[in-house]
């Protein structure tokens, strides 16, 4: 039996013991002498929502299906178990070993969104590693960082040793070859960083520096010498159908985000919106082919056990087999009972047809993410969804006996009006008229119920949005109470609800999505001010932000509310994503022009991508 | 078919709570190919049922739940096929099909045994054997519990079968079950109760050995005795 790093009359006390346990089905074990190498991989938030994230489990099997290599999991214990492990002075352990971090060879950090950077510090402090990357010696696992916020790596640069960007599944081998080699011979730990530094996708950032102008912009980014590359490449899977996939996905006693089988179909998105990080980060689109699909899920049906599967991509309809994927599933989970969770689909005849045989129909609702309210405004976002093809969707739905409407907006796009808020309104009353109209009185079985529900815009970088200023809270309060305002206006009010999201905390995103080096010191400074879990509401702490900018001398103003200049060098300049800075700027100028530019199935737009030389640049356009 | 499954719940398994170990047999059976029958309607549901809740930090040798299969060869191929997807900590120790009618797991159960150790590290709070002794003796043995409605007394003599101590450890067999719940801290406060002292949360280590139900003539017996191998 494996001994827990807490001692029993500790996990009788916290919450939920089983986030610290481990001894989950289907999680990896390995003899500690016939190894050579220890991989933490760490998700820097609870359990629930780490163990829900499909990235780590990729790796984890990864890893694992190295004979040398043992992976185990790490996430942020929950504030109940961290003060014990602080009172107590108990260092941070792996889950399937129990060991603590810090004995470990690499300790992997996923960041998955800005609002997370705190607790990357935390699992530090918990693990007793050194904050900062120049202090830290052998005796100390090289931290890594990777996942989507990884393409502007400077907020956090001083607290990692390397960052992986781009998709891990192709360099990682290379990287631990290196390590062990040069542990071998002996190699002190800065020269094996910077040897890692030149691999392909690897950044180690200690070795470049960061100049400013007297305004606070970026006047250069220069290395310690002329071997470290100046320009980091992302990393990319070209085939995505004879690659890595957990065949044996870890099953949680306690039930997470994700209680179930994810079957990833493609990566990347043709769509090009312009406020999308996803979908210019993950270009260009790779699909899997269907008979790796249908392999991989009756398998991982079969190791996990769980009672659903759901499909993972940005944009789901878009993937070219979809129905001979879904008509499979279909039968094959009826036959064992597995349910199928739906992505959100386009509302057409065929995604109706197949919600109409998996789910209940009222329970189930209709989702549109229109996210502006005019079409002007969605030609600037570049986004495709017309009021017409909302409209028929609904229209269609409405008869099939659906009640229920779910809409997604942005407050705060860049040249949004006061015509594009009330828009919001007038289309959701446009959607319960439809519905009026469509379904005579003596049909209504259900009252329609709309949903509307609003974000705050934060650009980002590497999309075309990046040179956009973001508003001052005020703004974005009173968008939200303009919206409000406007719904409560419209003739079928009654059956539209909004929701709106906090503004506070979207600044702070702001700041980190888009910041330089500097701000790390804030990070810094408000974590030691007790910020943590900034991610869940009721833990986000305001004022201490505040107090930690001000403390730095660092504005919140300069990273938010600048239209940046076009020749403006950003932090994030030296990563290729794969899409150049060229096609962006283009981009922003078409969104400034409201011109619409086509997808990637309809005509390449020769994003840069291309140079990858896979998935969708590779096939003929002029489809749908 | 409907089957009563046994099974043993040690290790790291303590920490996890009656619903998830529900949700863990869920997944084990699909895991394991068995044939289990389903609800019908949307959202199908694995027709099974458990007999009593185990808390959070107590092991078990004596946990059972019921089933309902289409079909399964026989015990053994069974319990072999299940113990090859079990996480580390669950056996599944013994499966017999109930005859047409029985009473569902949960219904059946009247007792269960316990056995409590004092927790490494820890002392005896009170000497174990006098007060075994002395609650024996006593006509009455009164325990005030604290529910949401406010108090109610009940005599734990009524409900306590078996107490005996040896080497370290209080055995015991008592009330479980809906019309009667006693549960083994109840027993281990009234003994502590003599000293006019209180348990310590983590005094003991509780074991739970086996779950009863009563056999036709009143006497009790495992819940896996209603059924018979197969
Ligand atoms: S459809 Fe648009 S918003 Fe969605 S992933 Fe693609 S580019 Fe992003
Ligand atoms: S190069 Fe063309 S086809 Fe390829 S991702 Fe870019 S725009 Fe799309």
């Amino acid at each position: 039996m494996r001994t827990l790093a807490l001692p029993e009359e500790i996990l009788l006390t916290i919450e939920k013991p089983a986030r610290y346990i481990g001894g989950e089905v289907n999680s990896v074990m390995k003899d500690r002498s016939k190894i050579d190498l220890r991989f933490c991989m760490c998700f820097p938030d609870v359990y629930e929502i780490g163990m829900s994230h499909l990235g780590i489990q990729i790796l984890y099997d990864m890893f694992n299906r190295w004979e040398d290599v043992w992976c185990e999991r790490v996430y942020s214990p929950w504030i109940d178990a961290d003060q014990v492990l602080r009172e107590k002075k108990i260092p941070l352990f792996a889950l399937e070993s129990q060991d603590p971090i810090r004995d470990f060879d690499f300790l992997g950090i996923t960041l998955q969104y800005e609002m997370c950077y705190t607790n990357v510090l935390q699992i530090l402090d918990l693990s007793r590693i050194p904050f900062f990357s120049t202090e830290r010696t052998w005796e100390h696992p090289i931290v890594i960082g990777g996942g989507p916020c990884v393409y502007n790596p400077e907020p956090i640069a001083p607290f990692f040793d390397l960052f992986y960007i781009g998709e891990g599944e192709t360099m990682y081998r290379r990287l631990l070859d290196l390590y062990k080699e040069m542990r071998r011979m002996g190699a002190d730990r800065t020269s094996f960083l910077r040897e890692a530094g030149k691999l392909p996708g690897i950044y180690a950032p200690q070795f470049y520096t960061p100049h400013y102008h007297e305004d606070g912009t970026l006047s250069g980014f220069t290395a310690e010498d002329d071997s470290m590359p100046l320009t980091i490449r992302k990393e990319l899977v070209t085939d995505v159908s004879s690659t890595y996939y957990p065949q044996k996905p870890v099953v949680p006693f306690i039930k997470c985000t994700q209680d179930r089988v994810v079957l990833e179909i493609q990566r990347g998105c043709i769509r090009g919106c312009r406020f999308c990080q996803a979908g210019q980060l993950y270009r260009p689109v790779r699909e899997r082919s269907l008979s790796m699909l249908k392999e991989q899920a009756i398998q991982m049906i079969d190791s996990t056990g769980h009672e659903e599967i759901s499909l993972s991509s940005l944009s789901s309809s878009d993937y070219s087999k979809l129905p001979e994927l879904l008509q499979y599933l279909i039968e094959e989970c009826a036959e064992r009972k597995v349910n199928i969770s739906l992505p959100s689909l386009r509302i057409d005849a065929f995604s109706l047809d197949v919600m109409s045989k998996i789910q209940d129909i009222k329970k189930s609702s209709l989702t549109f993410a229109p996210e502006a309210g005019t079409q002007r405004l969605r030609n600037v976002i570049n986004k495709g969804l017309t009021k017409e093809v909302i409209l028929n969707g609904a229209i269609e739905a409405f008869k099939g006996g659906w009640t229920r409407v779910k809409l997604y907006f942005m407050l705060g796009l860049p040249t949004e009006t006061e015509a594009d808020i009330r828009g919001i309104a007038e289309l959701a009353n446009e959607i319960a008229a439809a519905f009026f109209e469509t379904v005579p009185k003596q049909q209504r079985r259900e009252k329609i119920q709309i949903v509307v529900s609003t974000s705050f815009f934060i650009p980002k970088p590497f999309t075309p949005f990046q040179w956009a200023p973001m508003y001052p809270k005020e703004t974005y309060i009173e968008k939200a109470y303009a919206t409000r305002k406007a719904i409560s206006e419209q003739l079928n009010q009654r059956s539209i609800k909004y929701n709106w999201h906090e503004a506070d905390v979207s600044l702070i995103e702001g700041v980190l999505a888009r910041g330089d080096r500097r701000v790390a010191g804030v990070l810094l400074n408000a974590y030691r001010r007790g910020c943590f879990f900034d991610a869940w509401s009721e833990y986000y702490h305001h004022e201490e932000w505040l107090a930690a900018f001000e403390e730095c001398g660092l504005s919140i103003d300069f990273y938010t509310m600048r239209e940046r200049k076009l020749d403006e060098l950003f932090p994030w300049d030296f990563i290729d994503c794969g899409v150049t800075k060229q096609f962006l700027k283009q981009e922003w100028e078409r969104a400034m022009a409201e011109e619409i530019t086509p997808n990637c199935k309809q005509k390449c737009n020769a994003c840069g991508a291309a140079r990858y030389g896979c998935g969708i640049c590779m096939e003929p356009k002029g489809g749908a | 078919m409907k089957l009563r499954v046994k099974f043993s719940k040690n290790g790291c398994m303590k920490f996890i709570g009656h619903l998830d170990v529900m949700r863990y047999f869920q997944k084990a059976m699909r895991r394991a190919h068995v044939d289990i029958a389903y609800s019908t309607g949307f959202s199908p549901h694995q027709i099974m049922s458990f007999a009593s809740p185990l808390s959070i930090g107590l092991t078990s040798d004596g946990e059972y739940f019921d089933m309902e299969v289409n079909a399964a060869e026989s015990a053994e191929e069974l319990k072999t096929r299940l113990n090859a997807v079990m996480a580390e900590g669950i056996v599944v120790t013994d499966i017999r099909r109930l005859p047409e009618g029985a009473k569902n797991a949960m219904a059946s159960v009247a007792a269960a045994g316990y056995i409590v150790r004092v927790r490494e590290g820890f002392e005896q709070g009170v000497p174990f054997a006098e007060a075994v002794e002395r609650f024996q003796k006593e006509a009455h043995a009164y325990y005030v519990k604290q529910t949401k409605k406010g108090e109610t007394t009940l005599d734990l003599k009524e409900g306590v079968h078996t107490l005996s101590f040896d080497q370290n450890a209080v055995t015991m067999m008592i009330d479980t079950g809906s019309s009667r719940n006693i549960k083994p801290e109840m027993v281990m406060e009234c003994l502590y109760s003599y000293y006019g002292k209180q348990r310590g949360d983590f005094d003991f280590v509780i074991h739970r050995t086996e779950t009863y139900g009563r056999a036709d003539n009143g006497a009790f017996v495992p819940l896996s005795e209603a059924g018979e191998v197969f």
